[in-house]
């Protein structure tokens, strides 16, 4: 067998050009997991019998002189909260256990018919709610760089299957960092984009004003090529953007000569681990060596993310996790009566931290509390929005840690919710703003786990936002460069 | 606020979310909820007077399109996921009839 890249880029070129086979492809990546998701646990399910017959296609497009697509032949992981037609779709939850959706979420559309061979469903927190990938009902996802240490959440499944090699692709999904984290754990670029840039037809829903798909990959070009292929209007999702696709691969090259970069005061000191500080003033010194203005910038609003986002987003999620009553999909537990058999169903099929927020989002929106919580919560949404507006008056981006520490130990915080909610400390103001924001692996961290930076856009930014991000992958030290 | 957070109140919250919590669960949740509702209080106690709300990252309007007829999705699949099923609709225990 002909050695096989481990970029999608040159995957697609070979598979293309009709020097690899998406057959090859495929097997070689599927050989890596039969070896080693056993211990890694990033699938839910590998899509042994599709693959192939999806890999199959492509080869025959290319036989017969067709063009299968800028994602020809590329295998990729799907979070398994993306609908699959006919496939089991979990949501990693014990109440969808089994469930077959009738329809295809957009992006699986769009990626298949770009030519990627779509090669399983990824292991997360249930229904999204984590940030560790803990939560989930069939065990834990391990980061592939240390196994006694979590991957990161909630899309920790995507991220560990592309920082394995298992594909060099995958779709998360980030609510509040759910994308951006994990691939800081595990030492990959993860992307959220621009609220409303990728539709969410089929990704079923946690809250549902902030949820947004993005990509995961080993490289920056490679996620400008996934995002390029998934984004776009679609009329079925009625938040969809109707605007032209920026074209982001064009852009990687142009470097960031005169761009203006902020760092956030605020996300730079307590609650941040001085390592994680430091790679972060290292990879502000990169972007000026090649050409940018560094400056610190405030962003007072973004102190009071966390909590904005931890009543908005239960809030949101306990009317849409309303649907999980028995009667139409997923699991059933029998009772004499219909609400019986409600309450029954979802005390069983529900696990412990979706409970939590179901609760918690209850008690947010009852008489006698919405004005004090929710209420208040959408107004300081508005502070965070304006103070965003205020900061790139004078910045073209914003450059944060994405997660306050490296990867921790599995244990370590799922005793105190609270402890676990503050990870997220870093990437929720952008989820509530909609704008787009992307981690971009950058040296270890004193215990040699990897470090994320992330990089912050106004809506829509995607084009700068990548431009930095090349430059910063670039500039990266390695992994194992000793801390200093 | 959160200081006011009742086992009583988890426990009528778990009521309204159809969720039925043993005892260990009200009392472990009240504290859990309590200290996410202490760490809220930074915000509950803000003076936000004359701030408006966000809902939504978007200038959101209704979104139109042409009524054109397009195929949904296939009746009998939808059904063949329902836990039951009868003169192809989606059955369910007695509704009518329950007490309050």
């Amino acid at each position: 067998m002909s050695v096989i890249p481990s970029t999608a880029l040159e995957i697609a070129a070979a598979v293309r050009s009709g020097e690899l086979s998406a057959r090859e492809v495929l097997d070689g990546h599927l050989a890596r997991i039969d070896a080693q998701d056993g211990e890694i646990n990033a699938f839910n399910l590998v899509m042994i019998d599709e693959a192939r017959a999806a890999a199959a296609a492509v080869d025959a497009q290319v036989a017969a002189g067709e063009d299968p697509g800028p994602l020809a032949g590329v295998p990729l992981a799907l979070k398994d909260n993306l609908c699959t037609r006919g496939i089991p779709t979990t949501c990693s939850s014990r109440i969808l256990e089994g469930w077959r959706p009738p329809y295809d979420a957009t992006v699986v559309q769009r990626v298949n018919a770009a030519g990627a061979v779509s090669i399983g469903k990824t292991n997360l927190d249930e229904f999204a709610m984590g940030s560790s990938t803990e939560n989930s009902a069939f065990g834990p996802t391990r980061n592939p760089r240390d196994t006694s240490r979590v991957p990161g959440g909630s899309s920790g499944g995507s991220a560990a299957a592309v920082a394995a090699g298992f594909a060099p692709l995958s779709l998360g999904s980030d609510t509040g960092g759910s994308i951006r984290q994990p691939a800081a754990l595990c030492g990959v670029v993860g992307v959220k984009p621009t609220y409303g840039m990728v539709s969410r037809y089929g990704l079923i829903a946690f809250a549902s004003s902030l949820d947004q798909i993005g990509p995961f990959s080993t490289t920056v070009a490679d996620s400008a090529l996934l995002l390029e292929a998934i984004a776009g209007h679609d009329g079925r999702d009625s938040t969809s953007i109707n605007a032209p696709v920026p074209s982001l691969l064009e852009s990687l090259g142009q470097g960031v000569d005169g761009l203006r970069v902020g760092l956030v005061t605020e996300l730079m000191g307590e609650g941040i681990a001085p390592d994680v500080a430091a790679r972060v003033r290292q990879a502000a010194d990169a972007l000026t060596a090649a050409g940018a203005q560094i400056g610190e910038v405030s962003v007072p609003a973004a102190a009071y993310g966390l909590s904005a986002y931890y009543l908005i987003a239960p809030a949101e999620a306990s009317s849409n996790l309303a649907r999980y009553d028995g009667v139409r999909y997923g699991m059933r537990v029998d009772a004499p009566t219909t609400a019986e058999m409600n309450a029954a169903t979802r005390t069983a099929g529900f696990g412990d931290e979706v409970k939590r927020r179901i609760m918690l989002g209850t008690y947010a929106l009852s008489a006698g509390y919405y004005d004090a919580y929710y209420g208040k919560a959408l107004k300081v949404r508005t502070l965070i929005v304006r103070d965003f507006e205020k900061a790139y008056a004078d910045f073209d981006l914003l450059l944060t840690p994405t997660s306050p520490t490296t990867a921790f130990k599995f244990g370590d915080k799922t005793a105190d919710p609270l402890s676990m909610y503050l990870n997220d400390i870093c990437t929720i103001p952008t989820n509530l703003a909609g704008h787009p924001a992307m981690s971009v692996p950058f040296g270890g961290g004193s215990d040699g786990m990897p470090v994320g930076v992330q990089l912050l856009a106004p809506a829509l930014g995607e084009s700068t936002m990548f431009r930095a991000a090349a430059v910063l992958e670039a500039a990266a030290p390695a992994l194992d460069e000793v801390w200093s | 606020m959160s200081a006011r957070l009742t086992r009583d109140n988890v426990a009528k919250v778990a009521d309204l979310a159809r969720l039925n919590l043993s005892e260990a669960e009200l009392e472990r949740y009240t504290e859990q909820l309590g200290a996410v509702l202490d760490h809220a209080e930074d915000v509950a106690s803000l003076d936000l007077d004359g701030v408006p709300p966000t809902a939504h990252p978007l200038p959101l309007v209704n979104v139109l399109r042409d009524d054109v007829v397009v195929e949904g999705v296939d009746r009998e699949e939808v059904l063949s996921q329902a836990p039951s099923v009868e003169d192809r609709r989606f059955r369910v225990p007695a509704i009518l009839g329950e007490e309050p």
